[in-house]
């Protein structure tokens, strides 16, 4: 069983007490435990069950690396799922829970799955569920789904906030062990600027529990001297509890910052998302120990070696009352005297090797350990926790049981690798060492930045280098070289001497025993998370998988969220010896980003709620929303589609808006249409350029309607021209495409017609511009007084300004309704005055204010075009019959040449016109006109669709504007339209101008 | 004519850890023409009472009058709002004759300070720049973005900012900066 020890635990305050959840159950553990930690405490060795098989698992790791305690965490607003207890700090009031189990962690139906094994192997879901297809959505996927899976997905709202931060420095050290800290000491020496990371919340990483002397000092002493050092330097800065999330070109590097996860009561964001852009990157990042595939390795109480050591020296946690320690090497003989020394027994050391360990292996005889050598386990024994362990002979089957020896914990040592993930994701290439037997950076084939140099360096043990000495002289240099490569000039002082490393060297050992029967093989666990065995990696070379990505996905070995962190290597052995090849050979997955999983919440920082997006909001909004107006989203901006009275229903309110427009007068917020003031001697050719029709021939005072394609020819954006003076002219574009339109303005001035002398400006928000609608608009203006707005003073398509009601109006006389209409445009700082004048002059003239939907309306019961109902970036202006909009003078415009290919000039193409229902109905929107016959996919064919359909008022029936095939030469013709219900409905084929085609209305 | 309001009307939010506030409404004018040309130079002098036309990403003046580099062909010009359409004015008659454009934007922005000892933390949760007190001081500006919206910024004295953005997404820059602001999200790395 697990326990507290009486003495040690440097990480732990024994003196206090932290009371935490498990399961419901409550239990305590003390101020600087990870739940992990203190779950072991309370001898909580069962921590979940697996993903596939449902067995039963405990606590393997004590850090990033954990596959198995992953817990739900938290409640409601803060409940998060699939958090490795290894790396959540203990809070008083922390709630966990385990996952995939039903109904119990303790009782498990899905454990019954394990006696299927035979039948679950790799590719069993692929092989088993193809067949007969229905039976995969409706039966399988349910099942698998109730059965599989690791966490619950979260129900409630993100209770916390997140953000992000943007740092630029000149080196960035990944890992505040004893590496990182000499990396950083000698970058910051230098005097670059350093940023050091460290994902846990305490500094000094494995040297400070291996112990060891650097110059002089333990490694703690020299742990504090070198933070006492680094903290006084004015150009570091030190951060623990982030994460070194992923590299990125040129420099770029996520950090992951776990602000108040350990204190979730604590103001401020839970997490923050450092955006670095830093010259070199050093990654101190360490090695992870791989487990030994032996049969019954993931049975509760099997545990790497080094975490069993961690978990006594950093916590004062023994996992074990007798430990077993299984090793390949050397390293693992530290746990053994780890255990013994803190008063715990140790009735082996099994050593896979033949001649066993050197020094260490010394120092554990003296305190009377006993070590088996060229021993293996062929069994643990034990359910829900360890019991013993079965002996056998390394090179044998394992069928012949030599001994069984009582233990409750077993600690395994399968050799270390280095943590090569920051230095893979950018590109960095990796050797197989052949005596560590482990891949490592390769330094001549490092990732690089944009001027073909490396931007990254690894430092200490995720180099490669194992022993105390090696790791700090890797290390200093490594901090040198990334000082230099940034522009500093390191300082020539020596690296700290660290112990040499005196041991022997490693046995590789990819499955134990070497020659394994198979009902041991398919007991043995490479990938705990995902439930993959070392029979499961066979069984795909057998089958002829012969690529290392895709055996990973068949298996999918390493794909769980631990990503493979202790599976890779063990798998791709496997792998290998399978296919008779050599590991190297067989090579690595693809190390991606992030090194650990990172919330979502941190990747959205601080985009939610009320500034989730940017909503664009006109001078007058407020008033809009005050009104309880509905709005609709027209690109960032909300504007009004109606403004809704009493009980009316929207469509009410729209007819409403349409009649009282038409017989008196309506008000709309225009705002948000797009004003750009192109100005310079060259402006009338710009123009000429830009839009299909002419615009330099246009007078100053004078409006024009144009159109703009782009270079293929398709319709773009449309709007008025006002030619302000001879050198300057306001263009208005739709509400949605100003930005658009004047990047695009910049791109052909900037790149393409520089020599033009012209310059541009949005204005768009420079001015409130209101419409007002409607028969009676003039006497509303006349009312407010200040300017002649008379016919003969300021005729239809005239702009002019001056002082209306006291406001500095531009006023331009154009519509979009068909109906005599100003639109006015005043200082946006005086819109929202403007509109409350307009409303009081307005009303007794029974003016209303209208919404879009209204707008959209009146504008096609005119057969006005709106772009993005008409226009998809597929339509040409002559499609919609704009013929007479397209300059046939100008020798270019952009989208000329566009426009006369074949396929554009084609009289086939679908073209608009009018339509209206036999039956008075509104068609449905983007309906399809159909006709006999259906087309290779087996849908009816086609001839047209819909664009704009909408009930008119003013006509009382269903109105609709669409693209069809020989369209204007099928006049009075009647079409068949498909419904959403799948019956058709008719529709004839009409002018698509209902409403006052003489344009008298507009012209009074 | 009616009292002039900003998109804001002054909000203002002073308990974080560095104040944020709408300044109301300022006179801006952009100004594009070539910055090389003396007589373009000084005619922009003058108008905003500078004695030089700011250097690349760089301020010069106050709101009262001063000169912000926008772009290699770009300024803002900055002048008290009610003397906005007579400077303009002035600037137009002191041009005539030469390729440029002056147009008022002044109802198309609105104007932030953010004030305090760790105002640059603010600004560097939101934009991609770097707010070091090496890289960045009195003087500075970037025009760059802020979270998803188009923004200018430039320090104004220590511990101060001065952050212009569209009139129209005034109301999320504010939500924005105050949020960022908040006391308990200090980052205390500068």
């Amino acid at each position: 069983m697990s326990t507290r020890l009486s003495k040690g635990g440097r990480l732990v305050d024994t003196s206090s007490t932290v009371a935490f959840q498990f399961n419901g159950k409550t239990l305590t553990g003390h101020a600087g435990d990870t739940l992990a930690s203190a779950l072991l405490a309370n001898d909580q060795m069962l921590v979940g069950r697996s993903f596939k098989y449902h067995r039963p698992r405990g606590i393997v790791a004590s850090g990033a690396e954990e596959p198995n305690a992953l817990v739900n965490l938290g409640q409601n607003g803060k409940f998060e799922p699939n958090q490795r207890a290894t790396t959540t700090e203990l809070f008083d009031g922390l709630s966990a829970t385990s996952q995939n189990h039903w109904p119990s962690l303790e009782f498990d139906v899905g454990a019954v799955n394990q006696y299927f094994t035979p039948f679950l192997t790799a590719g069993f879901y692929y092989k088993m569920f193809m067949h007969p297809r229905p039976l995969w959505k409706h039966v399988y996927e349910p099942f698998i789904r109730q059965s599989a899976g690791l966490g619950k997905a979260p129900k409630e709202k993100d209770a916390d906030r997140y953000e992000h931060f943007y740092a630029y420095v000149d080196v960035t050290v990944i890992g505040g062990g004893v590496a990182g800290l000499q990396a950083a000491l000698a970058a910051g020496e230098a005097g670059a600027k350093v940023l050091v990371m460290e994902q846990t919340a305490a500094w000094g990483g494995r040297a400070v529990v291996d112990g060891g002397t650097i110059d002089g000092m333990s490694a703690e002493t020299w742990v504090a001297s070198a933070l006492a050092r680094l903290e006084e330097m004015p150009n570091v800065t030190l951060r623990r509890r982030m994460m070194g999330a992923g590299v990125y070109d040129h420099g770029y590097l996520l950090g992951y910052e776990r602000l108040t996860d350990h204190a979730p009561d604590q103001d401020g964001p839970r997490h923050r998302l450092w955006r670095i852009r830093t010259k070199q990157i050093v990654t101190a990042t360490g090695a992870i120990e791989r487990p030994i595939s032996f049969a019954g390795n993931d049975i509760p109480g099997v545990m790497l070696a080094s975490a069993v050591r961690d978990y006594a020296v950093n916590y004062g946690v023994a996992v074990g009352k007798r430990t077993v320690v299984v090793t390949n090497n050397d390293d693992g003989y530290r746990t053994a005297i780890a255990m013994v020394e803190a008063g715990q027994e140790v009735p082996a050391i099994i050593d896979a090797r033949g001649q066993g360990a050197g020094d260490l292996g010394e120092k554990a005889r003296k305190l009377g350990i006993r070590v088996a050598l060229g021993m293996a386990i062929s069994k643990v024994k034990g359910g829900k926790r360890v019991e013993g362990v079965e002996l056998c002979r390394m090179e044998g089957n394992g069928g012949a049981i030599l001994e069984t020896i009582k233990c409750d914990a077993v600690a395994m040592s399968g050799g270390w690798s280095p943590v090569v993930h920051l230095w893979s994701h950018c590109g960095g290439k990796l050797l197989w060492d052949e005596v560590e037997n482990h891949f490592k950076p390769d330094a001549t084939r490092a990732p690089t930045g944009a001027d073909g140099k490396p931007f990254v360096l690894t430092a200490g043990s995720a180099s490669g280098p194992l022993g105390l000495g090696d790791v700090l002289a890797d290390a200093d240099a490594a901090g040198k070289m990334a000082a230099e490569a940034a522009g500093y000039a390191p300082a020539t002082t020596p690296a700290p001497a660290g112990d040499a490393r005196d041991e022997n060297q490693m046995k590789p050992v990819w499955m134990m025993p070497a020659n394994p029967v198979y009902e041991l093989r398919m007991k043995m666990w490479l990938d705990y998370q995902n439930d993959v065995k070392v029979s499961d990696v066979q069984l795909a070379a057998r089958e002829g998988f012969e690529s290392v990505e895709h055996t990973k996905r068949y298996t999918t070995l390493g794909m769980a969220t631990d990503q493979g962190k202790l599976s890779n290597i063990n798998g791709l052995a496997v792998l290998a010896d399978s296919l008779g090849e050599k590991i190297p050979q067989v090579g690595t997955t693809t190390f991606r980003p992030p090194y650990t999983p990172i919330s979502m919440g941190a990747i959205g920082g601080a985009a939610r709620d009320d500034v989730f997006q940017p909503i664009r909001k006109t001078p007058i909004q407020q008033w809009h929303e005050d009104q309880g107006a509905y709005m609709e989203p027209v690109g960032q901006w909300r504007r009004p589609y109606t403004f809704p009275r009493g009980n009316e229903s929207h469509a009410q309110a729209v007819s409403r808006e349409i009649t009282n427009t038409r017989t008196n007068v309506g008000l709309l917020d225009a705002s948000t249409l797009g004003k750009i003031i192109v100005k310079g001697p060259d402006a009338g050719k710009f123009l000429d350029l830009l839009y299909t029709n002419m615009m330099s021939t246009l007078k100053p005072g004078k409006c024009r309607y144009g159109l703009m394609c782009n270079e293929n020819g398709f319709l773009m954006d449309d709007g008025v021209v006002a030619r302000l003076d001879e050198e300057t002219f306001l263009v208005h574009t739709t509400s949605g495409g100003a930005a658009h339109t004047h990047a695009h303005m910049e791109e052909w001035l900037q790149t393409e017609w520089w020599d033009f002398k012209v310059y541009t400006a949005d204005v768009t928000e420079q001015y409130a511009q209101i419409a007002v609608v409607g028969p009676k608009a003039r006497m509303v203006l006349e009312k407010l007084g200040g300017m002649d707005v008379s016919k003969a003073a300021l005729g239809f398509m005239d702009w002019t300004q001056g002082k209306l009601g006291g406001f500095d109006a531009r006023i331009f006389r154009i519509s979009f309704s068909g109906e005599l209409s100003y639109e006015i445009a005043v200082p946006a700082s005086q819109g929202r005055a403007f509109w409350d004048a307009l409303m009081a002059a307005g009303e007794e003239f029974g003016m209303m204010p209208y919404g879009t939907e209204c707008l959209h309306v009146m504008r096609a019961e005119k057969g006005f075009i709106m772009i993005g109902d008409e226009t998809d970036g597929t339509v040409i202006p002559q499609d919609l019959g704009l013929h007479w909009a397209i300059s046939k003078k100008k020798e270019d415009f952009i989208g000329k040449r566009g426009q006369q290919r074949t396929f554009l000039a084609s009289e086939e193409r679908w073209q608009l016109v009018g339509l209206e229902t036999v039956d008075g109905s509104v068609l449905p929107d983007g309906a399809y006109a159909v006709v006999h016959g259906h087309n290779e996919n087996g849908q009816r064919n086609m001839i047209g669709r819909v664009t704009s359909t909408y009930y008119s008022p003013t006509l009382g029936r269903g109105i609709a504007m669409g693209l069809i095939k020989h369209g204007p030469q099928r006049m009075g013709e009647l079409v068949e339209f498909g419904k959403v219900d799948g019956t058709t409905v008719m529709a004839k084929i009409v002018d698509p101008v209902w409403y006052d085609k003489e344009g008298e209305k507009q012209n009074v | 004519m009616s009292e002039a309001i900003s998109a804001l009307a002054g909000a203002n939010n002073p308990n974080g850890f560095a104040a944020v506030a709408e300044l109301g409404l300022h006179g801006m004018i952009t100004v594009r023409g070539d910055q090389a040309d003396a007589g373009f130079a000084k005619a922009v002098c003058t108008v905003a009472g500078v004695e030089a036309l700011p250097e690349v990403r760089k301020c010069v003046g106050t709101l009262e009058g001063g000169v912000a580099w926008m772009s290699p062909d770009e300024l803002m010009v900055f002048v008290p709002y009610s003397l906005v359409v007579e400077k303009l004015e002035e600037l137009n008659a002191a041009l005539d004759g030469s390729h440029f454009l002056a147009v008022n934007v002044s109802d198309a922005r609105a104007v932030f300070g953010i004030t305090g000892p760790k105002a640059r933390e603010v600004i560097a949760k939101l934009a991609p720049v770097d707010l070091s007190p090496e890289a960045f001081g009195v003087g500075d500006l970037r025009r760059t973005r802020l979270a998803q919206i188009a923004a200018a910024f430039w320090m104004n004295s220590e511990d101060s900012f001065r952050l212009v953005c569209f009139r129209s997404v005034a109301e999320y820059a504010y939500n924005l900066l105050a949020m960022s602001a908040s006391a308990g999200s200090e980052v205390d790395y500068f």
